[in-house]
């Protein structure tokens, strides 16, 4: 069940989009693919939902073969990043269109569209146009129109990437609690690591059409696969050629310890709780050290100082 | 779904084929049926010679005339404001759905022998260069219009703030930005003009050697029944027509990358 | 000077003489002949006029123009349409010549269109004699004419449609069938609404073309009175008979549905559309 990408390899031209990619999507999970953008993700998620078709490879969806078949026969709920409302019909209209098409009677898509609507707080502007909603109420029906047909599984394109940041915000924990509802397989695609960290249960990370990692937000985190991962889910210093090293696994003191390195302090930027020490080493490179602003007034730090730091924590990845 | 995207296609490209190539392609071939030796003695013959350099004198003309009047007169209807500007503006597509004929008895009216107000033009070169005016005046006036509309006020407050004055503004700022829009109309305007026929025929009174143009020429040919000469003096035109529209075409393209 | 009040609009004096140049223009070339044929028409009462384009002559006209309108104007849409759709959303070898070739018709002239036809479909044309002996006279009959009236109102629909199926995208169309519609569900409900202004400008110009073509209709219609006459033939016709009434009358008509469709245009022109 669920959803699997086998051997997908996709060319545009010169241009390799996927290589070879495999992919398992457990049923009823939510999950992102995450990568930078040119990483293959969205052309990924068009393959499985039909809107493109795949050079070689398989794609299956609740053990059913789709590879080859069109769009329209894949049961697939899809988001687009630009909404792809239809401007020409009510809000009302748009979510019953699946229905419409399969013929349902009239009543029955009258009750569903309804309590759509309602789940996704859009039950008072039934008789809008696409023109009369804001950007994150536009998405919030292209999400009830996917979901009126109740489609086995749900794949959406960079679903808050036009939206504005605080709406987006909102938007992610709002698509959690959905989830947690329909309880429907789902795919999201996004560039943004918080994003995919803070709204996925499993995360892909691609980078140049292939897969890099596949695992839980803490996971990938915690334990990168490779260099690439470490670097795209969250901030790192480079210590040495092949050492990586999170900002708050550095450690400051005011004395010299065991394998302790000298070094000055450029800046320090307050992020509220936490405090960014920007670091210059003795051997010129440049490191930064997140700390809480407790221990930043336990140790009285102050830009121009000399302070001695050292890894907690660090990964080393041989190129 | 390919079979879907090949019968549509299939269609546009027959329906296209049916209507249009096939015939151009049929005139193409009358007009070297005898060899490219008769189609040269048709082509300068004395007759078509002097339809045809009357129509790309008269067509010349009609493009200077209209790339002043046009841009003013967008210039007008776009930055001027008076009552009645809605009118003036509608009225300015009157040429292109008024059926040709009426248009050269609309301008006999005014400018013939019985012409109220004393101007008689009638059977003379001007006569042809009026109707080609009439037909041809929105062309330049619809394509630059919107391309004033669009053009950034801001420019021009830049340059008043840097001391240009009205004039030089134009030149330099609006000007430029109206070339590829003004090229595009006139250009059109000139093919309209070298194939024009209906309103023409009326005014010009058709006499050969002073008032005849080509695409009267032709239809003097066909009616005398010589249609390997109408075949050639009509292949001239359509080379016109089908350079105008590559020209017009790669201008587009110039045009787009221009800009941004 | 200020700075801001050297704005390009020029100082008001030379403001309202550049105005004047340009309604001048206007009125000299379009205004007074046009408002001239109408006083010329009607000088002498309406009931002459009326008795002009009331002649059996005179009504077969204006219902061969109409029937030359009700067939290639619903022609030309179709395959506009799908000529647009064609040349916009497909990708295919060969596409730009297709998208050259459609604008041939508004630049050859009317009189090279006519002969086209007498080529292909006259008694020693390419498929005429074939279509004679089966008794199909294409020239000189409204066969002919519809084709030349075809021809030269090809490109309206197509060139109007196109741009603003671009501006729409295919999003909406790639929406529409995740959510199971097929390719003709996906064209009638979704794609054919959003491109419905783009069609309806289209057919107004097609329409105001159809109305009036001249030079193509001529050539191939043989100009048969009372039986391939169209109204802008007859003016020609009766014009040079010296029947002046009955040319303006016949004129007369063919301005009134050319101001009808100059309203239209002004009514669907794109900067109108809302939604």
């Amino acid at each position: 069940m669920g959803i699997s990408a086998h051997d997908v390899t996709k060319r545009f031209g010169d241009f390799q989009a996927l290589d070879r990619v495999s992919v398992d999507v457990p049923d009823g999970s939510l999950t992102a693919l995450l990568g930078p953008s040119g990483s293959g993700k969205s052309t990924l998620l068009r393959i499985i939902s039909g809107l493109d078709q795949p050079d070689s490879g398989s794609v299956v969806i609740a053990g059913r073969d789709v590879t080859g078949l069109p769009a329209q026969k894949r049961g697939v709920g899809f988001v687009f990043q630009h909404y792809a409302a239809f401007k020409h019909m009510t809000v009302e209209q748009n979510v019953a269109f699946g229905l419409k098409i399969r013929k349902r009677p009239k009543d029955q898509i009258r009750a569903r569209v309804h309590e759509l609507l309602g789940l996704v707080q859009l039950g008072g502007l039934a008789g809008r146009y696409p023109s009369q909603l804001s950007g994150g109420q536009r998405q919030r029906m292209a999400l009830a129109r996917a979901l009126a047909v109740e489609p086995e599984v749900l794949l959406l394109d960079e679903p808050f990437g036009a939206l504005d940041a605080r709406v987006r915000k909102d938007l992610r924990q709002w698509l959690r609690e959905l989830h947690e509802q329909v309880h429907v397989t789902t795919i999201f695609v996004t560039h943004d690591q918080e994003e995919a960290m803070e709204v996925a249960q499993q995360i892909v990370v691609m980078n140049e059409g292939r897969v890099e990692q596949v695992g839980g937000p803490r996971d990938l985190y915690e334990h990168p696969a490779n260099r690439f991962v470490m670097g795209f889910v969250g901030p790192v210093n480079h210590l040495g050629d092949d050492e990586l090293v999170r900002p708050h696994d550095i450690e400051v003191m005011r004395e010299p310890a065991d394998t302790t390195t000298r070094a000055m302090i450029e800046r320090i930027v307050h992020l509220g709780f936490e405090v960014r020490v920007e670091l210059l080493l003795d051997d010129g490179r440049q490191v930064q050290a997140q700390i809480t602003r407790e221990q930043a007034e336990d140790l009285g730090l102050q830009a121009g100082q000399l302070v001695f730091v050292r890894p907690s924590r660090s990964m080393v990845f041989t190129s | 779904m390919p079979s879907g995207q090949l019968f549509t296609r299939g269609l546009a490209v027959a329906w296209l084929s049916v209507i249009v190539l096939i015939p151009l392609a049929a005139v193409v071939a009358r007009s070297t049926e005898d060899g490219l030796g008769a189609f040269w003695t048709s082509v300068t013959n004395p007759q078509a010679v002097a339809a045809l350099k009357l129509t790309l004198l008269v067509s010349v003309v009609v493009v200077l005339v209209n790339a002043v009047t046009g841009t003013l007169i967008a210039w007008v209807l776009v930055r001027d404001d008076f009552r009645g500007k809605s009118v003036v503006n509608s009225i300015i597509d009157l040429p292109f759905a008024l059926p040709t004929i009426v248009a050269g008895l609309t301008l006999l009216a005014l400018y013939g022998s019985k012409s109220p107000v004393g101007i008689n033009v009638a059977y003379t070169q001007v006569a042809v260069l009026l109707a080609l005016l009439f037909v041809t005046l929105p062309f330049v006036v619809r394509a630059v219009q919107p391309v004033l509309l669009e053009l950034d006020r801001d420019m021009e407050e830049a340059a008043a703030s840097l001391g240009a004055g009205g004039l030089t503004t134009f030149r330099r700022i609006i000007f430029p930005n109206l070339v590829p829009a003004l090229l595009a109309g006139t250009a059109l305007g000139f093919a309209r003009s070298v194939g024009e026929f209906g309103s023409i025929v009326l005014i010009s009174g058709n006499i050969p050697f002073d008032t005849e143009v080509a695409s009267v020429f032709i239809f003097g040919q066909i009616e005398t029944d010589n249609v390997t000469g109408a075949a050639a003096v009509s292949v001239v035109l359509l080379a016109i027509s089908v350079l105008l529209l590559t020209g017009i075409a790669a201008l587009g393209r110039w045009g787009a990358k221009h800009e941004r | 000077m200020s700075a801001s009040a050297a704005v390009a609009t020029p100082g008001r004096p030379s403001r309202i003489g550049l105005r004047l140049v340009a309604l001048g223009y206007l009125a000299l070339l379009l205004a007074l002949p046009v408002g001239l044929v109408f006083y010329r028409t009607f000088e002498s009462g309406v009931a002459p006029v009326w008795e002009a384009v009331t002649t059996p002559e005179a009504m077969h006209a204006f219902y061969l123009t109409c029937v030359m309108v009700a067939i290639a104007v619903p022609a030309n849409t179709v395959f506009g349409v799908v000529c647009a759709i064609v040349l916009v959303r497909h990708r295919f070898r060969g596409k730009n010549v297709v998208n050259a070739l459609i604008d041939l018709p508004f630049a050859i002239s009317p009189v090279v269109i006519g002969l086209a036809l007498l080529l292909v479909y006259g008694r020693e044309g390419w498929f005429g004699g074939w279509l004679l002996d089966h008794g199909i006279q294409v020239i000189f009959s409204p066969v002919g004419m519809v084709l030349a009236t075809i021809f030269v109102s090809l490109p309206f629909v197509v060139r109007e449609v196109m741009p603003v199926l671009r501006e729409v995208g295919d999003e909406q169309e790639q929406a529409a069938s995740t959510l199971g519609a097929n390719g003709w569900q996906t064209f009638w409900r979704v794609t054919l609404p959003a491109i419905r202004w783009g069609v309806g400008y289209g057919v107004v110009l097609a329409t105001a073309r159809a109305l009036g073509e001249f030079g193509a209709v001529s050539v191939v219609s043989g100009k048969l009175v009372g039986r391939t006459e169209t109204l802008p033939l007859q003016v020609e016709e009766r014009f040079q008979r010296f029947d002046l009434t009955g040319a303006y009358s016949a004129a007369v008509v063919l301005a009134l549905m050319a101001l009808v469709v100059v309203l239209s245009m002004n009514l669907l022109k794109p900067k109108d559309r809302k939604v």
